[in-house]
């Protein structure tokens, strides 16, 4: 069995907007893209173009239709890689030393080398985020992308799923400097531990969807949405004086306001 | 440390920058090869429409590159159509035949000859090629896609929604999206909801489905299909009711104040009242004339019939939009039922989007001039946006409803405004814009071009193409009676009507990426049967020629008699022209380019180079030099950078001149190419402050757009509330003026060509429109007479709308067989709300029939909540045909996917004398394929299926596992048992 670092200098992880995530995966195929080239490579496809096509991802995105008590139903797009527990039972249980967590920043690793793919760790993680890829004989999972996060030759080195997520959902940090991004968005915006009772401690972390929706049974108490979300009446009927469409002459601006309504000039 | 890792591994030896083209978005790429083989596709950072981020799709990319399902050589059919059985032939053999193919028909009827593309985005040269040859039968996919959007947009406020407009994300408070799925423009639509959530703005999505952008919008209104013009004119009603509008914006940039005729059997009843010198009138209210609209002086009346001094009457577009608007008809309660929205939201909705408008005024202080020379101190804006798309266009009320949503943000004066809608350039230009359709049967000839383009927009009836006797002159019958403002032409119609012979018989059908015989056409089957039927007297086939150009071994290059392999998007030059489709922003003007990043391995030519070729050796004027010797023998680049439509002006914008320096407008230079690739592939010109809202007004925008050559006049657009080229057709159906409707039109045209927005019944639905389209047809069960509201499940009639939409991950794109792709969507499901479902005993992934009135296919369900209740929906285009695109035959794409094509007609039914009009929106001819009504039933498995089709000789074995990636592994360096475990350090 191998052993876990006592504690890790930094926890590097990722922070998920559930509020902003579109479910378009774009994080998932950039991903894949980048590792099936790169450190893990590669991520392997059986039957890429038969019946059964299936290759391994170190991300996924799972999408859920979830209805609250008074809420209309909604789609929720979950995208879910390894969340880099600190106390990571994939760890802990792998025979070979081939699984590790990185006392520098908190990254857990599997060792190909050391791998002998007998699958205990993915049986032992609660996420299902570990990947067996068959063509190999060795397990795979997220890397945090090790090999673009200290690489000299990128201008922006943070993961692949972070570099390219259209709709900003994604955040890269170190969750252990509460002066961080990641930790900021975090305290600001409620962002939880996925299944906080399994006691792994994952390091990343999901911010859940704004709840901004007018509830359904109660029509026409939702502000317009932005800056303090104050309720506005519904609107009244525009004054009747000046006959059909008289207020249309009043709006005009005050510099160029009619003094007298025109009647219809026709005889 | 004992775990070996190479940290800052190079990631290739080369890195090149070209534009993505896994679907129309046009994002920026880098492209990072490794000894000579794709390493990773990442988005440029630097590039204006995607700045840095990348789709799946785009990530894709190698997947799509790499495709076993690519074509591999010219092909020759042996056999019969659709047989699959082909010759390999080489360029040579391949260019002759065309040329022999198609000279005689430049010689003698040029409107033999149907060039239809598909998705390509080198309509700059297509439609300059057909012009050239001289047959006005010319179009792209527009008609399919979105041309009501387009077309109602440009007559409107002469700009659009699309990827030609963009709200302000920077600045809205309140936004609302309507019809929009998981498309135009992908990466950009995400970016800007990502930055108007993190601003705190309202998000509001308007959409029968909540996937998507709506799953992430802060409301859902699940709208009933079709009814969203209801739902825009009940929030205009409120608005109107209340009194909240921006009188001064109406007043000073649309046509509000501009004085309509009211003379009844008068030939110009309907038209603006113009002076001497054409110039439309208002009524000002201090000298109690009227007055030219363009007069800054004016005090302009918005309300009241006033007498002309030709004595006849007239009033403001204002008062008659009002009443329009205001009639109770459009009253939040009398459009709840049809909507599915009740009329306290809409009450709500109309309430949020006046207090957003006009309690949040956005003020920037930066000063402006308009076109008549006032200074203005601060731009202000009303901070309510509306982005718009498919579900709007793709209807036959498409045109009326997107017009309607333009008014709305008319009323509230949030057309290019801080806060609103954004023109991104080379957008405004007036409305519509100055260009008109070629075509007409005077100007096609034996052996001689067209003297313009065949595209185009018409202002009244003596711009159709149409001939003495009011017949179609183009095969499509796009510009014609049935579709007078088709602007995008109707692609979708092609097919049919050249196999009926109708207008007229065609020889050569000659389409580019354009997948007829599968998922682009209406009605599947029975395209694919016209394709391959012959006429029994003569036993040719009724299509006599069909030639094709695909990259890929799509179901319809089995039809074809000629196959022209394309390259993929990383083989090839290409052109993303202001031209054609632009990527300009709100803040200036852009166009890009594609390279070549790699060379193609297989006797494949860009499609654009073949064309040239076969242009230059036909003759073509343009194409060729005074002696006879093509004049771009170097290919599509050679005419990038040396072609001028008219002096100055070229494919491409940036770096002209000699020296390469200036913009816009300028002679060609050589160098042009090389500076497009230094400078990523694109050129953007960014406007100043002063120029970046009110460009339909603004003195110094129009100028520089003048100067640039993105408009032809630097006069003020004005805002069209009132759609006066309607009202042009309206009177030809009232039998006045020198071109004239056939009678049998007549009605049609009085009824659907309303110069104010209004809402009718989608023809397809059984309702059907009270005074349009019958109900009635072709198929089984077409004599049922159900309402919406008959139940929930399927027993009888057609009580559900069936809508399509494409995942993200593979909207737009060219092809599910992308092998990370179809790991995402390989097979679709029928969505069903849960309501029905539950009424018909249906659980997840049962088999029910889905039936229209055109037929029937079988699909697998999967039970869904946040979808409108009378809705059944599926992914489009994942459902393949056996034997295509060079997958297994047992691939769940055709032993499970389906599509709802073959439920859709291209024609709707009889009218009185049997005449079938074309399944689609009277005005522009955009194909009504949401429109779709079904009912379903229980199944007991899949069926049977469409038949497969022979893969075309070439195609190479699909690998039974990929490994791609493992060549990048470096030896000696980082992880895996193939590796020495070498020691690495971390930082």
């Amino acid at each position: 069995m191998t052993a876990l670092p006592d504690s890790t200098q930094r926890r590097l992880g990722l922070v998920i907007d559930l509020d902003t995530c579109v479910g378009c995966h774009a994080c998932v195929v950039h991903c894949k893209e980048w590792n099936t080239g790169g450190y893990p490579a590669p991520l392997s496809d059986a039957d890429p173009y038969g019946a059964d096509p299936t290759g391994t991802w170190l991300n996924r995105v799972h999408s859920y239709e979830v209805e609250a008590p008074g809420r209309t139903p909604r789609v929720v797009h979950f995208p879910k890689s390894c969340l880099h527990c600190e106390d990571a039972p994939c760890v802990t249980v792998c025979p070979t030393g081939a699984s590790y967590k990185r006392e520098e920043d908190g990254i857990v690793l599997v060792d190909e080398d050391l791998c002998i793919g007998c699958k205990l760790c993915a049986w032992a993680c609660p996420y299902g985020a570990r990947e067996f890829d068959p063509p190999t004989g060795v397990m795979k999972k997220c890397t945090l992308c090790i090999d673009r996060i200290y690489n000299e030759h990128l201008s922006d080195p943070v993961p692949a799923c972070v570099s390219t997520c259209p709709a900003r959902a994604r955040h890269y940090g170190d969750l252990a400097d509460p002066d961080s991004e990641v930790s900021r968005l975090v305290a600001e915006r409620g962002g939880y531990e996925l299944m906080s009772e399994t006691g792994c401690r994952p390091t990343n972390r999901y911010l859940p969807p704004r709840s901004r929706e007018p509830a359904a049974t109660a029509a026409g108490n939702a502000g317009d949405g932005g800056g303090d979300g104050a309720s506005p009446p519904v609107l009244e009927d525009a004054p009747a004086e000046g006959g059909f469409l008289g207020w249309i002459d009043r709006l005009l601006t005050a510099a160029d306001r009619d003094p007298s309504p025109p009647p219809d000039s026709r005889p | 440390m004992k775990h070996g890792i190479e940290y800052s591994a190079p990631i290739g030896d080369e890195v090149r920058t070209t534009t993505c083209y896994m679907c129309a978005c046009r994002c920026g790429i880098r492209v990072h090869l490794k000894d000579g083989t794709v390493r990773y596709i990442e988005g440029n950072p630097d590039h204006p429409v995607n700045r840095g981020v990348l789709c799946a799709k785009g990530s894709a990319g190698i997947m799509q590159h790499y495709s076993p399902a690519r074509l591999t050589g010219p092909l020759l059919r042996t056999g019969e159509r659709g047989s699959g059985e082909f010759r390999e032939i080489s360029w040579k053999e391949a260019v002759d035949l065309a040329v022999k193919w198609l000279r005689p028909l430049r010689d003698t009827d040029p409107r033999k000859l149907a060039f239809f593309t598909g998705r390509d985005q080198s309509q700059a040269l297509t439609g300059w090629w057909a012009s050239q040859f001289g047959t006005p039968n010319h179009a792209a996919h527009g008609g399919f896609c979105s041309v009501n959007m387009a077309a109602a947009g440009l007559y409107s406020i002469g700009g659009s929604f699309w990827e030609f407009g963009e709200p302000d994300w920077e600045h809205a408070r309140w936004f609302m999206l309507l019809g929009v799925a998981e498309d135009h423009d992908s990466n950009p639509i995400k970016l800007g909801l990502a930055r108007l959530k993190e601003r705190g703005a309202k998000v509001v999505s308007v959409n029968p489905v909540r996937t998507g952008y709506s799953a992430i919008a802060d409301e859902w209104i699940g709208i009933t299909p079709g009814t969203d013009g209801l739902f825009v004119l009940a929030l205009a009603h409120e608005l109107l009711r209340s009194g909240k509008v921006d009188a001064d914006y109406l007043a000073s940039y649309t046509n509000a104040p501009w004085l309509v005729l009211e003379a009844p059997g008068d030939p110009e009843d309907g038209l603006f009242a113009r002076d001497a010198e054409g110039r439309p009138l208002v009524w000002d209210r201090d000298a109690r004339v009227a007055r030219p609209a363009v007069d800054p002086e004016n005090r302009p009346a918005l309300r009241g019939l006033r007498e002309l001094p030709d004595g006849r009457a007239a009033r403001p577009v204002f008062e008659l939009l009002a009443r329009r608007v205001l009639d109770p008809r459009y009253a939040p309660e009398a459009v709840a039922a049809a909507t599915g929205v009740c009329a306290d939201t809409i009450r709500r909705l109309a309430s949020e989007i006046a207090h957003a408008a006009f309690e949040h005024t956005v003020t920037l202080d930066v000063p402006w001039t308009d076109v008549h020379g006032r200074r203005h101190e601060k731009m202000v804006g009303r901070p309510v946006a509306f982005h718009a798309m498919r579900g709007i266009s793709a209807h036959s009320n498409g045109f009326q409803t997107c017009r309607a949503l333009h008014v709305l943000q008319m009323l509230l004066g949030t057309v290019d405004v801080p806060g609103g809608f954004r023109y991104k350039a080379p957008f405004p230009k007036p409305a519509p814009p100055p260009q008109l359709p070629a075509g007409r049967p005077e100007q096609i000839g034996a052996g001689r071009p067209m003297p313009g383009p065949p595209l185009g927009f018409p202002r009244g009836p003596e711009d159709l193409l149409v001939d003495p006797q009011g017949r179609p002159a183009r095969i499509d019958k796009a510009f014609s009676w049935e579709a007078p403002i088709a602007a995008h032409g109707m692609m979708h119609s092609v097919i049919r009507n050249a196999w009926a012979g109708d207008p007229y018989p065609i020889d050569t059908l000659f389409m580019y990426m354009a997948n007829m015989a599968w998922n682009s056409a209406m009605n599947t089957a029975e395209t694919a049967a016209m394709l391959t039927d012959r006429d029994p007297e003569t036993g040719d086939y009724r299509i006599p020629r069909f030639i094709y150009s695909d990259a890929f071994a799509s179901e319809t290059v089995a039809y074809a008699d000629l196959v022209l392999p394309d390259t993929t998007y990383l083989e090839r030059w290409d052109c993303i022209s202001m031209l054609d489709r632009p990527i300009g922003s709100a803040d200036g003007p852009a166009d890009s380019i594609r390279q070549p990043v790699v060379a193609p391995d297989r006797d494949v030519r860009p499609f654009q180079d073949v064309l040239l070729e076969i242009g230059a050796r036909l003759g073509l004027p343009g194409l060729v030099r005074d002696d006879g010797a093509p004049r771009y023998p170097g290919g599509y680049p050679d005419f990038l950078v040396n072609h001028e439509y008219r002096p100055g002006v070229g494919p491409l914008a940036g770096w002209r001149g000699p020296a390469g320096d200036t913009h816009g407008t300028g002679a060609p230079n050589p160098d042009q190419l090389a500076r497009y690739v230094a400078n990523g592939c694109f050129w953007q010109d960014r406007l100043a402050p002063s120029q970046r809202y009110f460009k339909h007004f603004n003195r110094d925008y129009l100028a520089y757009a003048k100067r640039m050559g993105l408009i032809g006049s630097d006069d003020p657009i004005f805002l069209q509330l009132y759609c006066e080229p309607l009202q042009r057709f309206r009177l030809a159906a009232r039998g006045h003026g020198a071109v004239l409707p056939p009678e049998e039109h007549r009605g049609r045209i009085e009824r659907y060509f309303d110069p104010l927005p209004f809402w009718y019944a989608p023809f397809g639905s059984p309702e059907g429109d009270a005074a349009g389209e019958p109900e009635g047809g072709s198929g089984e069960g077409s004599k049922t007479d159900s309402k919406t509201g008959s139940g929930p499940a399927g027993e009888g009639g057609w009580p559900l709308h069936a809508v399509t939409q494409r995942p993200m991950a593979m909207y737009h794109s060219w092809g599910s067989q992308n092998a990370w792709l179809r790991q995402l969507h390989a097979s679709n499901r029928l969505y069903v709300p849960d309501p029905v479902a539950r009424s018909l005993g249906i659980e997840d992934d049962d088999w029910v029939v889905v039936e229209s009135r055109n037929g029937s296919v079988r699909a697998q369900v999967k039970r869904m909540r946040a979808v409108n209740e009378h809705t059944v929906w599926t992914w489009n285009a994942i459902g393949k045909r056996r034997g295509a695109w060079n997958l297994a035959p047992d691939a769940p794409e055709a032993t499970r996917g389906f599509l709802l094509n073959d439920l859709i007609a291209e024609l709707l039914p009889e009218r009185d004398g049997g005449y079938r009009y074309a399944n689609a929106d009277p005005i522009t001819g955009q194909a009504a394929w949401y429109d779709l009504r079904v009912r379903i039933r229980p199944a007991d498995g899949p069926g049977e299926r469409a038949a497969p089709l022979a893969p075309p000789p070439g195609a190479p074995a699909r690998p039974a596992v990929l490994r791609f990636g493992e060549q990048f592994r470096r030896a000696g360096a980082g992880n895996g048992p193939a590796r020495n475990r070498s020691a690495g350090s971390g930082p």
